[in-house]
């Protein structure tokens, strides 16, 4: 197992030097009442991300762990290549899936996996977006094993969350270790809002003359994650609004204001596909707004990130990532993609269910960590069910091998304690660029050994510090 | 601006200025409690904010104890301190990125202070702590708008729900406290007792203001003017109008001048309190002037929303 900041007995990793001196110095005490500070600040911020299903307090904490996860700027710099490669590749495939299907026709993705796949949608084909971007936030899930082993563990192109707590992250951290922070020579995050900004207006309707008048589209303050959609756009400075602040006129969308109707150019929605419009998706969702995909339709509006992108989220199109980054760049690809099994095709799931023992079993529609398996962990019981579930609907699931996922010193009960780690940088594309706020999020599993990292499942979060190149910690 | 925005400030305001005039209202019947044996001032102030009836219903009669608990904290009251935060809360959430961050510290901060505040806290003998919390609560808040919101619409539609709110809750106070102390065989300016008097001006906060205005003993009549018609007391309906009025002056002015009934009956009310005369007032009647008053300040705050906010 590899532990980012102890590899091996003795002294730290260089880019952890800081680090440990920093927990050196600082006793327990003094850590617990630093992690109690943060939490007041976060409730008085009011970030709290709701999870209706466990009951209890509707507006709870995601754990924020005090001690940063550090990346030193040539580990960056890797990762940052290969996650505008990847991404550069996943708007292309989404674009030709809707398209020409020129991949499909080639025979390097097989034509069931995407025809039949129920994320393909419809109303897409044949649509041309502005700036030919689907996916313009993308949160790509990386895991480290090694020094030098990242992997992709899976690609979010929908409406990924997370960055609000990248950002308040390091805001806390910075107003509790102010001389920490300030000698550990860190890149900045602060200005992820404006490059956010600045993509969405680049991929404004061609007719819009003037500034475009972008918006943050939320179902409201009861989704978990409001106060993200809010945070956003204070931090931008434009409107959030719900489905019930939009209309649609002539197939152009417009916001009610106090002075009458506004047009509006770019919708950031953070709603579901399924939601955003009555006349063609759900017909009762009373989050959406009817008419919505006319006026996407005619080029009136662009909708970001696009309708239809989640078929790139698919765990079994996953697989084919490093094909697409091939096919359509003519690239090798830079970052790595786990091995994996897919259960629909005969001698896969054979395997898959000879070492389930092993294995990390996923739903390929399945996100935020539920309807998985993680084998060495479950009893027997739960293993014969699970090979129950695949044996019925094997296209449903993909299956891995249980990575060691690095470890970072985390601040637990008994003290300081490495706990597993993934890492979600957000990549942000706009009509002609591709930008990455030097950083991401970091999850950690606070339990020990435990390897689910996600909020939903009782993780938290970290600061996640990119050195600069010459003088870090 | 976007309509629910408006929407959502207004309420904000108002909720939050509603709590506020009812924790001085609990503070006149705190006060009071110790010099009379009656109920009275616990009855006044279950009128004023409207919620007698279901008071009645759930406990049936008025008891010092239960009164306070009902105003202060039961949430089956939606006009009890707790239900006014909370309601205060949901607004402002619903509409965080209109708010500074101060006014959504002001506001989340004092929710979550609530949150912590247990049975004991609202229970007579501890209950003046927590008054002095609330009051403290509104100040921060009408500070944190006044201080930090830049003078755009924004700020003048959270200003206009204050203030609409405060003419609605001073008027009420009035028009309760005046005709509840009143004994049923003497007419304004009979032998009164000081201190039932002085408790309209408690329930304000006016105390010392009406020494300051009128340095004599306190009457009746002065009392009225006092609250209706003075531009230097800061809760009279004089002054609540002369905003109510500047603000939608402002919010107009920044949407190319385009106006609506709400514009002409807030400047109508607000000339008429300008150039009104007491004596007038109470040609009519006191309570046929408030009540008409009342519903007025209603109709401002339908019209606002009617032209605004849909």
């Amino acid at each position: 197992m590899f532990d980012e900041m102890y590899e091996a007995e003795g002294a730290p990793r260089a880019p952890y030097a800081g680090v440990a001196r920093w927990l050196e110095a600082l006793n327990v005490e003094a850590l617990r009442m630093k992690r109690d500070e943060a939490e007041r600040l976060f409730r008085r911020i009011g970030i709290t991300f709701a999870v209706y299903t466990e009951g209890g307090d509707p507006e709870r904490l995601i754990p924020y762990d005090l001690v940063p996860r550090v990346l030193a700027a040539s580990e960056w710099s890797h990762l940052e290549k290969g996650l505008k490669q990847r991404v550069r590749a996943l708007n292309a495939f989404i674009g030709d899936v809707y398209g020409k299907q020129e991949i499909l026709k080639a025979g390097k993705v097989p034509e069931g996996l995407i025809l039949q796949n129920p994320a393909l949608t419809a109303p897409m084909h044949g649509l041309k977006v502005a700036g030919g971007v689907y996916t313009h936030i993308a949160g790509i899930d990386l895991v480290r094993t090694g020094a030098d082993d990242f992997y992709v563990l899976e690609d979010n192109c929908r409406t990924p969350s997370g960055v609000s707590y990248m950002l308040e992250n390091r805001a806390v951290m910075m107003r509790l270790f102010p001389e920490f922070f300030a000698t550990a020579g860190v890149e900045p995050v602060a200005r992820y809002p404006e490059r956010l900004l600045r993509a969405l207006q680049s991929v404004a309707p061609p007719y819009c003359g003037g500034e475009p008048n972008v918006v943050v589209l939320t179902p409201g303050q009861y989704n978990s994650a409001y106060y993200e959609h809010s945070f956003l756009a204070d931090e931008m400075g434009i409107e959030l609004v719900e489905g019930a602040d939009l209309v649609v006129e002539d197939d152009v969308v417009y916001t009610r204001t106090t002075q009458g109707l506004t047009r509006v150019d770019v919708i950031y929605r953070r709603i579901d596909d399924d939601f955003l419009d009555p006349e063609v998706f759900r017909e009762d969702s009373a989050l959406g707004v009817p008419g919505l995909m006319r006026a996407y339709r005619a080029g009136n509006v662009t909708i970001t990130n696009a309708v239809g992108a989640g078929i790139a989220d698919d765990k079994a199109v996953y697989v084919y990532v490093p094909e697409m980054v091939r096919f359509y760049l003519g690239e090798e690809p830079i970052l790595k993609n786990v091995p994996t099994f897919q259960c629909g095709k005969a001698d896969e799931m054979s395997h898959v269910l000879a070492n389930l023992h092993e294995l990390v079993v996923k739903e390929t529609r399945g996100s935020g960590g539920y309807g998985m398996l993680i084998g060495p962990q479950a009893t027997k019981a739960e293993r014969s069910a699970f090979a129950k579930k695949i044996k019925a609907d094997p296209d449903a699931y993909i299956a891995q091998p249980t990575l060691a996922l690095s470890t970072c010193p985390t601040f637990v009960d008994s003290g300081v304690a490495p706990r597993h780690v993934d890492l979600r940088p957000f990549v942000l594309c706009g009509a002609d660029t591709i930008d990455i706020v030097p950083g991401g999020l970091t999850r950690v599993a606070i339990r020990e050994g435990s390897l689910v990292v996600n909020s939903s499942q009782g993780g938290g979060t970290k600061d996640t510090w990119v050195l600069r190149a010459n003088g870090g910690a | 601006m976007l309509s629910r925005a408006a929407d959502s400030l207004f309420w904000l305001a108002r909720y939050m200025e509603r709590m506020d005039n009812v924790a001085r209202l609990l503070e006149a019947a705190q006060s009071m409690s110790g010099m009379t044996e009656g109920v009275e001032e616990w009855v006044s102030a279950l009128v004023a904010t409207g919620c007698d009836e279901s008071y009645e219903e759930k406990h049936g009669a008025v008891m010092r104890e239960k009164a306070t608990h009902y105003l202060a904290a039961d949430l089956e009251n939606p006009s009890s301190l707790l239900s006014c935060l909370e309601a205060a809360r949901t607004n402002a959430r619903a509409m965080r990125t209109a708010l500074t961050s101060d006014m959504w510290d002001a506001v989340n901060g004092s929710w979550l202070e609530a949150r912590r505040l247990s049975g004991p806290a609202f229970t007579p003998e501890r209950i003046g702590e927590t008054i002095d919390w609330v009051k403290s609560v509104g100040t921060r808040f009408y500070g944190a708008y006044a201080g930090t919101m830049l003078r755009n619409e924004v700020y003048w539609f959270t200003r206009l729900g204050t203030f609409i709110e405060r003419a609605d809750n001073t008027a009420r106070i009035l028009d309760v406290k005046y005709h509840l102390l009143l004994p049923r065989d003497e007419g304004v300016g009979g032998a009164q007792d000081y201190y039932q008097w002085t408790s309209i001006l408690r329930a304000v906060s006016a105390v010392r203001a009406y020494q300051w205005v009128y340095r004599t003993e306190v009457k009746p009549w002065n009392i009225a003017e006092l609250l209706i018609l003075r531009p230097e007391m800061p809760r009279s309906l004089r002054a609540c109008y002369d905003e109510i009025d500047s603000a939608l002056n402002q919010i107009a002015a920044s949407h190319t001048g385009r106006r609506g009934e709400c514009h002409r009956l807030a400047g109508e009310i607000a000339a008429q309190l300008r150039y009104g005369r007491v004596e007038d007032i109470f040609r009519i009647g006191l309570h046929e002037y408030l009540t008409d008053m009342i519903e007025r300040t209603a109709k401002v705050g339908d019209e606002v929303r009617g032209f605004y906010m849909r």
